[in-house]
């Protein structure tokens, strides 16, 4: 019998392990809450449970002795615990922790707007831009339609809260972009020179941006460029304004692609449909080339080359302001080349790092000339006509490159920190009756270091703290910035950020190339605070935000003459400006319907330039309004969109030397009508859906300013101040039609499937 | 007596083997019975994590993943939550990736792939169609070419296309000729075991009656 011992201890164990043990519980998260739909498991057995809506589970087990309880739930970490099961009834509670989570953790937001791809819920996405009707596929012209920016319609660029244009800064893949905007034409605002499908991600900054950007007072947009392409492909388009066609190849392995694309544009036939108030004797013509390439260098890492090269000329005529037997003639021809690298890598489980490199070199020759009415050259010996026939060459080139590098730390918390170099040089060579191509060079050597922390306190509170060192070598002078922003988290969806901020920004080359006295020029200030309030969900934003800005050594012009000759530059000028915004947009009250609204209050002053003291500036209105729809018509495969841009009036001034005062003067001033722009566009896919066709075809039908209400953008004044002539646009509508192709890609699978 | 002894001692431990494996068969059968009949969201979630205990314990089998993985889709499909699809639909990749490492190329596994990219999608459609469109496709491709017999990859496709609006070449006409195949294939398809994937002709069965 001896033998069977062991067996019979084996059987009787067997049967004791059979005794089933109830474990039972409740599982709740850190605020006492319970959680639903926990998963609850004794470790390498198959018991456990699910807890119930109240956070209660329960299960039977027939383990014994120590066993691991493991708990977890999506968005918590795993709990372990040991526990011994003797066969009694078992209680135990499990308190599960929150795990730091991208989606549902608080952002800070204070100041940007972003429009991305990725996964987290953005105030605008990049299709947004492209589809934005009165932008016709200008980058700026969509974030015109967000608060904070003005309608400004007779120069380039973003003027952001009270900032001028030159405020405002872009970065592509992180470097600053020189000449961003095609180059300037008298009282014409042009166009960004970058197509907005080159792009994935835009933020668009309008105060308290992070201190890995910098020389912006007021606002920075910040563009991301796209990856590899889905596929392999071949487009060509024809509009009313020209032709363009492109190539992309993606690699077989899909880990790296290359591309190129050609642009030409030229105004002939539509100058000649649609009459425009200049005589262009030199009708535009651009020529655009682009090439890419970009490389999966690991599973990780990406390497990305842009380049871009534009030449363009124009020509046009207008009267002269100052003799109604003269005409002014502008002439410009711009040559433009630009490269951009770009590297991101992960470097072992905690570090990423991001370098960029870029170049550009740009060229402008811009002839003026004061014609009488049969077109032929006039030369006059007195003011203000004789400076009124000159020629300038001015070539700008900038080097620079930067690199980043990320640390994450507990949780969503990360610490960030690098450098950059920028090296400037730009020469102006310059002839008029009194000059024969005297030259002047600006040159600086421009570094920077930075570091900022993301620190996580909970997932509903965060801070971003940063710091910012620059050295520009023109000015031999240095500055440290702090930069500050807070965030938390209020209700579900809801949160409130702050943010605070120090920004300088070097004097524009133009102050050293144009041989004014200066003496010891300082770095232009702005200090920024904003509040904001963001509630965020599926089908609706609601953003509310008000900033106040103070700006400090802002450029001072000092002269005599009223013809626009300045004597002697400073930077004694100072100002501010506060206001509220506020955005809703709402995907969901109307069916198919998306539309947003924005609004923005502004009440600034400054005194810079040759202001008398400070004044509302003249790019700068109190009330600025869009409403911006977009509808898709699946029956006939056609989306519409809408939108309509209503600003009060802006100030204009006369501001003229007065002798016997011995200082500049207000000499007439007054405000611009209203301005108010409805424009509509229809995109027609024709194809969408039809799965046997590898083509994708996009018609584009767009109209700006559809009612031909008059826009005055402000005035210009004679040099005797006896005349004023409202500058508007150089018509009354915009009219775009255009028609796209895409080859050998079959995205009609994408299309259907984007509307399942 | 020796003899006996082992002969004994040997039929325990085999019995204990074989109990082992009886034990895997048993809890995997009252799992897909539990998964076939769930009604609600919350039996769905049950399910995936009975399915997922079982994997962890079992450590080499791949049907429990795979399970618990198909489970956590269904689950987000029936919830229809998009502020949590994105974090649903990680969970399943995590479990479908255990399958996968376990069964690679497998047909099954492809198929619920192309789920999780469809969960993805719908989060955001008209911006994420670019990203995980191809995905979609390419998982039911590849589940197709893995194993032609499989209706489950035609189910999806026909589902996905009876979803599409007419306009954009989906719709009944176009998802039908698919499900018909569909159902075709279910006639005669033969699971592998009594716990292999053979879910969805009901499936086809309700999406075709709407069609009529």
């Amino acid at each position: 019998m001896l033998p069977l011992l062991p067996l019979l201890i084996l059987l009787l164990s067997f049967l004791a392990g059979s005794a089933q043990t109830v474990v039972s519980g409740k599982v709740k998260d850190g605020k006492g809450r319970p959680v639903q739909g926990a998963s609850i498991s004794l470790k390498d057995t198959y018991d456990g449970a699910t807890s119930d809506t109240l956070g209660d589970y329960h299960f039977k087990t027939t383990e014994k002795g120590e066993q691991v309880l493991l708990a977890t739930s999506i968005g918590f970490k795993l709990q372990e615990q040991k526990i011994t099961i003797s066969g009694a009834t078992m209680h135990i509670d499990i308190v599960l922790k929150q795990e730091p989570n991208e989606l549902t953790a608080v952002t800070i937001t204070a100041g940007s707007f972003e429009a991305s791809d990725t996964k987290r819920t953005t105030v605008l996405n990049p299709i947004d831009i492209v589809t934005t009707a009165s932008a016709n596929a200008d980058i700026t012209s969509a974030i015109k339609t967000l608060p904070g920016a003005q309608q400004v319609g007779e120069s380039e660029g973003l003027f952001v809260r009270g900032g001028t244009a030159q405020e405002t800064k872009v970065f592509i893949d992180g470097t600053l972009v020189n000449n961003f905007f095609f180059s300037s034409v008298p009282d014409i605002a042009q166009r960004g020179r970058f197509s907005p499908f080159i792009f994935k991600g835009t933020v668009f900054s309008a105060g308290g941006y992070s201190a890995l950007y910098g020389q912006a007072l007021s606002s920075a947009l910040i563009l991301e460029s796209v990856d590899l392409p889905d596929q392999s492909s071949a487009s060509v388009g024809i509009s009313t304004v020209g032709l363009n066609g492109g190539f992309q190849k993606l690699a077989k392995k899909k880990n790296a692609s290359w591309g190129v694309n050609y642009n030409y544009t030229n105004l002939a036939a539509y100058f000649a449909v649609v009459k425009q108030r200049p005589d262009n004797f030199k009708i535009p013509e651009f020529h655009n080339g682009e090439a890419n390439f970009r490389i999966k260098t690991s599973k990780t890492g990406m390497l990305k080359f842009y380049g871009y090269f534009n030449y363009n000329r124009l020509g046009l005529r207008r009267p002269d302001i100052d003799s109604i037997e003269l005409k002014n003639a502008f002439k410009l021809t711009n040559f433009n080349v630009y490269g951009n690298l770009s590297w991101k890598e992960k470097l072992g489980k905690k570090w990423h790092l991001y370098m960029g490199a870029s170049y550009s070199n740009n060229t402008d020759k811009i002839g003026n000339e004061l014609q009488d009415q049969h077109n032929v050259p006039v030369s006059m010996n007195m003011e203000p006509y004789d400076t009124k026939t000159f020629y300038v060459r001015s070539n700008g080139e900038l080097a620079q490159i930067k690199t980043v590098l990320e640390r994450r730390l507990y949780g969503l918390s990360a610490v960030r920190f690098g450098g950059e170099y920028m090296y400037f040089t730009d020469r102006n060579t310059y002839t008029n009756q009194y000059v024969t191509n005297g030259t002047t060079t600006a040159e600086d050597h421009f570094k920077a270091a930075f570091a900022e922390a993301d620190i996580y306190l909970t997932n509903d509170l965060a801070a971003k703290f940063g710091g910012r060192f620059e050295h520009s070598s023109q000015l031999d002078k240095a500055n440290v910035v702090p930069r500050i922003s807070l965030a938390y988290k209020v209700g579900n969806k809801a949160q409130a950020s702050l943010a605070y901020g120090i920004f300088y920004q070097k004097p524009e080359k133009d102050y050293y190339l144009r041989g004014y006295a200066y003496n010891n020029l300082l770095y232009t200030k702005a200090t920024h605070y904003i509040a904001n309030y963001q509630r965020v969900s599926r089908d609706y934003t609601l953003r509310i935000e008000g900033y106040y800005k103070k700006y400090a050594n802002l450029v001072k012009t000092y002269g005599t003459s009223n013809a626009g000759i300045i004597d002697s530059v400073a930077t004694s000028g100072y100002g501010e400006a506060k206001g509220i915004e506020l955005f809703w947009r709402d995907r969901k009250t109307l069916k198919n319907v998306d539309y947003w609204i924005s609004y923005s209050y502004l009440d600034t002053k400054r005194d810079y330039l040759n202001y008398p003291y400070a004044i509302q500036p003249n790019f700068a209105a109190n009330h600025t309004a869009s409403l911006v729809v977009k509808k898709f018509v699946t029956k006939i495969k056609t989306q519409f969109n809408g939108s309509y841009t209503f600003a009060t009036g802006r100030p204009y001034y006369n501001i003229k030397y007065s002798n016997t005062a011995g200082k500049y003067q207000i000499a007439d001033q007054g405000k611009t009508i209203t301005y108010n722009n409805l424009s509509f566009s229809v995109n027609y896919l024709p194809t969408i859906g039809n799965a046997k066709t590898k083509n994708f075809i996009v018609w584009v039908l767009s109209v700006n300013n559809v009612l031909g209400s008059d826009q005055v953008f402000g005035y210009n004044y004679s040099y005797n101040g006896m005349r004023k002539d409202p500058v508007l646009p150089t018509a009354r509508r915009f009219y775009f039609l255009g028609c796209f192709l895409s080859f050998g890609v079959d995205r009609s699978d994408d299309v259907i499937n984007s509307n399942l | 007596m020796k003899q006996l002894f082992f002969i004994l001692l040997s039929i325990v431990i085999v019995s204990q083997g074989i109990a082992q494996s009886e034990k895997f068969t048993k809890a995997m059968t009252t799992g897909i019975a539990t998964f076939d009949s769930a009604k609600t969201a919350d039996d769905m979630l049950a399910s995936a994590a009975a399915f997922e205990r079982i994997g962890d314990a079992e450590k080499t089998q791949w049907l429990p993943y795979y399970y618990a993985s198909l489970s956590q889709v269904i689950y987000a499909f029936m919830k229809n939550d998009m502020s949590q699809s994105d974090a649903y639909a990680n969970k399943a990749e995590e479990l479908l990736k255990k399958a996968d490492a376990l069964q690679p190329n497998n047909s099954e596994i492809s198929c619920v792939k192309s789920m999780i990219a469809t969960l993805h999608m719908l989060v955001n459609p008209q911006n994420r169609w670019q990203e995980y469109g191809p995905v979609i496709q390419t998982e039911l491709d590849n589940a197709k070419k893995q194993d032609p017999a499989n209706p489950r990859p035609y189910y999806l496709q026909g589902q996905n296309l009876r979803n599409t609006p007419e306009q954009f070449g989906g719709g009944c006409t176009t998802a039908k000729p698919v499900l018909e195949e569909a159902l075709k294939k279910y006639e005669t398809f033969k699971p592998a075991s009594a716990i292999a994937p053979n879910w969805g002709k009901g499936q086809v069965e309700k999406t075709l009656a709407t069609c009529k």
